[in-house]
């Protein structure tokens, strides 16, 4: 079932289409990659499913209903790329002010902010202000607020900036931990190494357009060049094929590609005839990383900052 | 409706529960307390105490030249300007010989220089023996001048205004301190919580929790909160001022000596005059607090309290939004102060107007603009001390006050669309034009 679907989402700013006729879905439970290029129109999408935006066309449908911004606020949580919170609040306060806002009422998100700086190891902080935090700890502030209300759909936008490896852990696990308990997660990003470790589905987006979308594996089969990596016990006799081309050789090891009409048995059966013993054999997928360049590439993607109104 | 609750009420604890606003709030009227007591003691304790030799060289001045309560003249023989100060006087005053003609100088010697008070009085003095020495010439006898003196000092003026058929004592002096008071105490706090509003919301953007608040509330909710929130720390300080300000003032007789007191009482007790006898038997401090407690009896304070509560939160209310907006716009306070120069600007222009409109509460200029809402809430409060209805019909307060309110729905409104589009827009200086142009957009 989906969660939320996004049916042709359309955002013109007045010089610039910043959302440009978007639809894609997101299925409940799921962790959802919303990547793209500075300026490809990521934030606005975001701003329109947070309700922070009206869109000028199209339709957002949440848990099956059509998306309420008032109704719906207690349903979102959203954290933005570039985050603030009051400095000279108490962050006790203040995170049970921002549930509050989100609907919760003050006993109960009195309650859950003292759950979460339990498991977060948060408890001794209560009465300290925001300036007295560190980058990393003020991180892990934003995040409990972000989902303290246990909303349905939880919005992401770079979580792990900033964060220590033993944090970022911290809060990825926290990540899976949500989704398995049925929330649907959002999670907008430049590092690609994270999205290919977390997301099951991607969408990409350049210039307020999709470029892409489909889960990670698919996208990867989808770009995949045929390429295979071999390695052998010792480097081969003779190594020209009408099946393959080899793109790169290192003693034993060899990166070859294989040609239009030809299948990987067809590799393996040439060193197999040569009497060579085959130590590992395996497919080289392109990495997101790689798919993103190229896809963005060349494309003029401009960002919000410069944009003119 | 709930939301903008929860945002007035962070918006309000947070200040109030600050330590400057708890210092400001109490301090501010025992320092005010503390300057009056300290006027009315030095105008009780009396000023310098002179005690002057005279060098006359016409001998008429002997007799005609009298000692006033801090001031006495001599007469003694043997004093000059080189030993003065050794026989005891601290001023020694020569008069040449009077020739009639006028603008003749006469010369006072002191180690310390003299002030302006009592170089006047000295002068009215020598002035009126003058004038008596003349009409003893003439013929009147010096007991004759001094009888006529005491019995010609008739004039008081004491305006009186028309109510249908009732009159009611007016008090200029006090319509002037009641309308300056309230005209510059309105103009501060329309600045100052105008600009706290406007660093409040600059701080929110900046700090970039603008957009998690905005992802929970609608942009309006959030400024409306703001607005009413700090409008209610204004409200406060002032409501806790006017308690304390009363409270001080009544124990203001503390201060004064025990003697005036009882003079004061006296006066109070028989409207203004001392039993058995003229009023020029209770001291002149006496009779000066005695003036002011009953000169501020007069007034009609419920009416003058209602009115500045109104207007102070209505002024408030109509640059608010408008500061509100150019916060939502910035990002670093050089930008902010010039872009808030439209705004400040009419507050400061009715502020000057209103220093005019003091003197004269009834010109057209007075009447316009205290009805225009850009300059009403500080030029109405000092129309208001000289009367009403008398100084200021009910049409025009009627008017004035709708016209304010109407003023301040429609800078809200204007406000909004600003802060909606500049609250979220990051990296970019935005000018007056575009911030009309968002706000003209539907």
């Amino acid at each position: 079932m989906n969660l939320l679907e996004i049916r042709n989402l359309k955002k013109y700013f007045a010089t610039q289409k910043a959302v440009d006729d978007i639809s894609f879905t997101i299925e409940k439970g799921s962790i959802f990659g919303l990547l793209g290029p500075n300026g490809a129109g990521k934030t606005t999408l975001i701003r329109m499913i947070t309700g922070i935006f009206y869109p000028d066309e199209g339709q957002i449908m949440l848990d099956g209903r059509s998306f309420d911004p008032t109704l719906d606020v207690v349903n979102i949580g959203y954290m933005p790329e570039e985050r603030g919170l009051y400095k000279k609040m108490k962050i006790g306060e203040q995170a049970v002010y921002l549930a509050q806002l989100k609907g919760l009422g003050k006993q109960d998100a009195t309650k859950k902010v003292k759950e979460w700086f339990i498991k977060f190891e948060m408890e001794s902080w209560w009465n300290k202000k925001m300036e007295d935090l560190s980058k990393g700890m003020s991180q892990k502030l934003q995040f409990v607020i972000t989902v303290l209300h246990e909303p349905k759909l939880i919005i992401l936008d770079e979580p792990f900036s900033g964060l220590d490896p033993v944090n970022a852990n911290l809060i990825k696990d926290e990540i899976y931990n949500l989704a398995r308990r049925g929330s649907t997660i959002i999670f907008s990003t430049h590092r690609m190494e994270q999205v290919e470790e977390i997301c099951d589905h991607i969408v990409l987006v350049n210039l307020g357009k999709k470029i892409l979308d489909g889960s990670v594996q698919q996208i990867k089969q989808d770009f995949k060049e045929h390429k295979f990596s071999i390695q052998l016990s010792e480097p081969p006799a003779a190594s020209e094929s009408s099946a393959f081309d080899i793109i790169e050789q290192k003693q034993n090891r060899l990166v070859v590609k294989i040609r239009e009409g030809h299948a990987s048995n067809d590799v393996l059966q040439y060193f197999l005839h040569q009497q060579a013993t085959i130590e590992s054999f395996h497919e080289i997928l392109p990495s997101l990383n790689d798919i993103f360049i190229r896809e963005v590439e060349g494309t003029k993607s401009e960002t919000r900052a410069f944009q003119k109104l | 409706m709930n939301k903008i609750g929860l945002i007035i009420q962070r918006e309000y604890l947070t200040r109030v529960r600050n330590k400057t606003f708890i210092i400001t709030t109490l301090a501010m009227p025992i320092l005010i307390a503390v300057l009056i007591a300290g006027i009315i003691l030095i105008a009780v304790k009396g000023k310098e105490d002179l005690k002057v030799a005279v060098l006359d060289n016409n001998g008429f001045f002997k007799g005609n030249l009298k000692s006033g309560t801090d001031l006495s003249f001599d007469f003694p023989s043997g004093v000059d300007t080189s030993n003065y100060l050794d026989k005891g006087y601290s001023a020694i005053l020569i008069l040449p010989k009077f020739d009639g003609t006028p603008k003749t100088q006469y010369y006072i010697r002191s180690k310390k220089s003299i002030g302006f008070g009592t170089k006047q009085a000295i002068e009215e003095k020598i002035n009126a023996a003058i004038e008596d020495n003349m009409l003893q010439q003439v013929g009147v006898r010096r007991n004759e001048l001094d009888s006529i003196h005491t019995l010609s000092r008739f004039a008081e003026l004491q305006p009186v205004v028309e109510h249908g058929n009732k009159t009611e004592e007016s008090n200029q002096e006090l319509a002037y301190g009641i309308g300056y008071t309230s005209g510059i105490l309105i103009y501060i706090t329309m600045l100052i919580y105008g600009m706290m509003l406007l660093r409040g919301v600059m701080e929110e953007k900046t700090n970039r929790i603008a957009e998690v608040i905005v992802s929970s509330v609608k942009p309006f909710e959030l400024m409306m909160g703001k607005i009413i929130g700090i409008g209610a720390v204004g409200l406060t300080q002032f409501l806790m001022w006017i308690v304390l300000i009363m409270v001080l003032s009544g124990s203001v007789q503390f201060f004064l000596p025990h003697d005036v007191m009882q003079q004061v009482q006296a006066l109070q007790r028989n409207g203004g005059v001392m039993p058995g006898g003229s009023i020029m038997q209770a001291s002149e401090g006496a009779q000066k607090f005695y003036g002011i407690t009953h000169a501020l009896g007069t007034a009609n304070w419920p009416l003058l309290i209602g009115c500045f509560l109104f207007y102070f939160l209505g002024g408030y209310l109509f640059y608010a939004a408008l500061f509100a907006a150019i916060g939502s716009v910035v990002e670093d306070v050089q930008n902010s102060q010039s872009l808030s120069l439209p705004v400040t600007m009419p507050i400061i222009f009715s502020f000057l107007i209103m220093s005019v409109v003091v003197y004269n509460p009834d010109t057209p200029l007075a009447v316009w603009s205290s009805i225009i809402p850009f300059s009403s809430p500080i030029v109405m409060m000092t129309r208001i001390a000289y009367g009403v209805p008398g100084t200021v019909p009910y049409w025009q307060l009627i008017l004035s006050m709708l016209s304010l309110v109407a003023g301040f729905l429609f800078t809200t409104w204007l406000a909004g669309k600003i802060y909606r589009t500049g609250i979220l827009m990051y990296g970019k200086k935005v000018t007056w034009k575009e911030m009309i142009k968002w706000a003209m957009r539907k």
